[in-house]
């Protein structure tokens, strides 16, 4: 099965509440976030999908606009997937929207092992905790770092410069 | 009597002081013997390589346990090059984002632009002429060659081949001034702009490349004598860290590693971007994904390299070099002068930069080390609601734990080796 319809025509089909959108010839498909793990491992087994290529987030708190796609409730955040199919030469992006109120997504490492890695880029920069991660810890960031940099109310600026011996503010 | 009882007595009948500083201090002398056993067996050590170790290719920091001289487990450590140029890429204009990706990967910085420029070009829906997409191949092969070049340089002088390290940075400086001729700098081009390139050929280009094309294949045919029948050179890569085809599906690991385990996955001939479906190249990829076919498969590399930029200077079709689009596009240095308009227009470009219509993409290319993506969102501003770049190098850092476990600590260094791994990439 697989060949004759569409990965994203089959997502939708099989996990409620999925929105399939065509974004610069790319296939998406906007995913409730609970399926998350669901459809990667269906995309796998069944679609031969055989890599998790990229697994990043965007932060949409101060957008002056944004692509309104049908059906998809926007979220502060956006966990952003990308697949890859060798056999078929398909790309597939699953976009899932993520509430700032709960910033957690299912963890893809039990289908992937390879999304370690960016899942802990992804929580270290963005803060989104990815459940069922093995070593969900800091990855570029120092372990004790306060606050997650990528996140657009994280100011570059929030960390004030000192210099060795500076007698502070006058 | 031993001899140190002994010594004290001869020290005695030379000078009273120094015997009984000597005397003073017996329990530290130290009188050789066995090492003390460590209690109990099969007591394992934590060990850190790096983050300041000279085969780490920059600041890469790896946990090992080691039982003896065995590696039992290895954790890769990153982070210390961390610089946000995620963070960065925010701040800039799409004019300006291509120096911010460019430090990226600074061993293939051309790549980095490449892709970027390729993202917010199906942004904006561009399409750049023909010319420009052939200068964008040759100027990206000319760095998939420099890059190997400087590849086979540290993999030498890390292996041991130390003569290598002089070889291979010396034939790099020769493609490296190629591409200072074409683009004006060694590095960190920022050359391949959106909606094009920052300028056109210049005079004498084609003489210059092909007389490096022949420098580089004098090259590899000296390393291939001198390293791939070398038994020292077998004996320390052959069947280390081997890597199987599943473990780097799973793994997400792109490029040579991939290729070098039976699996002939590249970009350029899989899903064709440029004008790659035009020009005539092999896929280089061997079976025993193991530290040698590394090598092999980067340095064969370099020669299908060679062969498609003879092709880019043979066939290089004629026209712009830019996208006369004055959306993204300054107006000639000449009208400058004449129009005041123009002017307003090229400050207007270079101070605010353009605007690109609200969405998303990803675009992807294979760099030299693997699949080089960039996901792009746009607010409709001039600046990017995020720029996220997939560098490879992290990726196939995922690798470093399966392939160490169980082998020698010796091994290791031949292991981070092969990998390639860019700290400016990883870490961004």
């Amino acid at each position: 099965m697989g060949a004759s319809t569409t990965p994203s025509d089959a997502l939708v089909a099989r996990f409620e509440g999925s929105v399939a959108h065509e974004s610069h010839g790319q296939s998406v498909v906007y995913l409730d976030r609970a399926h998350l793990a669901d459809a990667v491992a269906y995309l796998r087994a069944e679609e031969e999908f055989s890599m998790l290529l990229d697994v990043t987030a965007v932060d949409h708190l101060r957008d002056v606009d944004r692509i309104v796609v049908d059906g998809v409730t926007p979220e502060r955040f956006e966990v952003v997937v990308s697949l890859i199919s060798h056999p078929r030469v398909l790309r597939q992006r699953i976009i899932v929207e993520v509430p700032e109120s709960d910033p957690s997504v299912p963890s893809l490492t039990g289908v992937f092992a390879g999304a370690a890695f960016p899942e802990r880029e992804v929580y270290d920069l963005m803060g989104i905790e990815f459940t069922g991660h093995p070593d969900l810890t800091r990855i570029l960031m120092p372990d004790d770092w306060v606050g997650h940099p990528l996140r657009k109310d994280d100011l570059p600026a929030r960390v004030p410069v000192t210099f060795k011996g500076d007698p502070g503010p006058r | 009597m031993t001899h140190i009882e002994d010594t004290f007595e001869r020290l005695e009948h030379q000078t009273s002081e120094g015997a009984q500083e000597l005397k003073a201090h017996h329990e530290i002398v130290v009188a050789g013997g066995p090492w003390p056993e460590l209690e109990g067996e099969g007591q394992t050590m934590i060990i850190n390589m790096g983050p300041s170790h000279p085969s780490t290719h920059g600041v890469l920091r790896i946990m090992m346990e080691l039982d003896g001289e065995t590696v039992v487990r290895a954790k890769p450590i990153i982070g210390y090059l961390h610089t946000g140029m995620e963070k960065t890429g925010e701040e800039l204009t799409y004019v300006q984002g291509g120096t911010n990706v460019t430090r990226m990967d600074y061993l293939s910085p051309l790549s980095n632009e490449l892709v970027f420029a390729t993202a917010v070009e199906q942004l904006l829906d561009l399409e750049v002429p023909e010319r420009a997409v052939w200068m964008r191949m040759m100027l990206a092969e000319l760095n998939r060659i420099s890059s190997h070049l400087l590849f086979q340089a540290t993999n030498g002088m890390d292996i041991g081949a130390v003569s290598m390290m002089i070889f291979g940075w010396r034939e790099r400086e020769e493609v490296l001034r190629v591409l200072e001729l074409i683009t004006g700098l060694r590095m960190n081009h920022n050359f391949i702009r959106v909606g094009g390139l920052a300028a056109d050929l210049p005079d004498g280009w084609q003489d210059a490349i092909l007389e490096v094309c022949d420098i580089v294949e004098a090259g590899v045919a000296d390393y291939d004598t001198i390293l791939s029948e070398n038994p020292i050179w077998q004996e320390r890569l052959m069947g280390v860290g081997v890597l199987t085809t599943q473990q780097c599906l799973d793994l997400s690991i792109t490029g040579p590693l991939l290729r070098s385990t039976g699996y002939p996955w590249d970009l350029r001939k899989a899903q064709p971007y440029l004008a790659y479906d035009q020009v005539e190249f092999d896929v280089i990829y061997t079976d025993n994904g193991d530290c040698y076919d590394r090598y092999r498969i980067r340095l064969y590399e370099i020669l299908e390299s060679v062969r498609i930029v003879r092709q880019c200077v043979a066939r290089m079709p004629g026209g712009d070099y830019r996208v006369q689009d004055k959306k993204v596009t300054p107006p000639p240095r000449a009208r400058i002068d004449e129009s005041m308009e123009a002017l307003i227009h090229h400050f207007k470009l270079f101070t605010e930069g353009f605007r690109v219509p609200a969405g998303e993409t990803y675009a992807a290319i294979e760099s030299p080390r693997g699949e080089i993506g960039c996901y792009v969102v746009s607010d409709g501003t001039g600046k990017p609601v995020r720029m996220h770049v997939r560098g490879p190098s992290f990726y196939n850092l995922q690798a470093m734990s399966p392939m160490m476990e169980n082998r020698l600590v010796a091994d290791a260094v031949a292991i981070i080796s092969t990998v390639d791994p860019i700290m400016g990439e990883v870490d961004r």
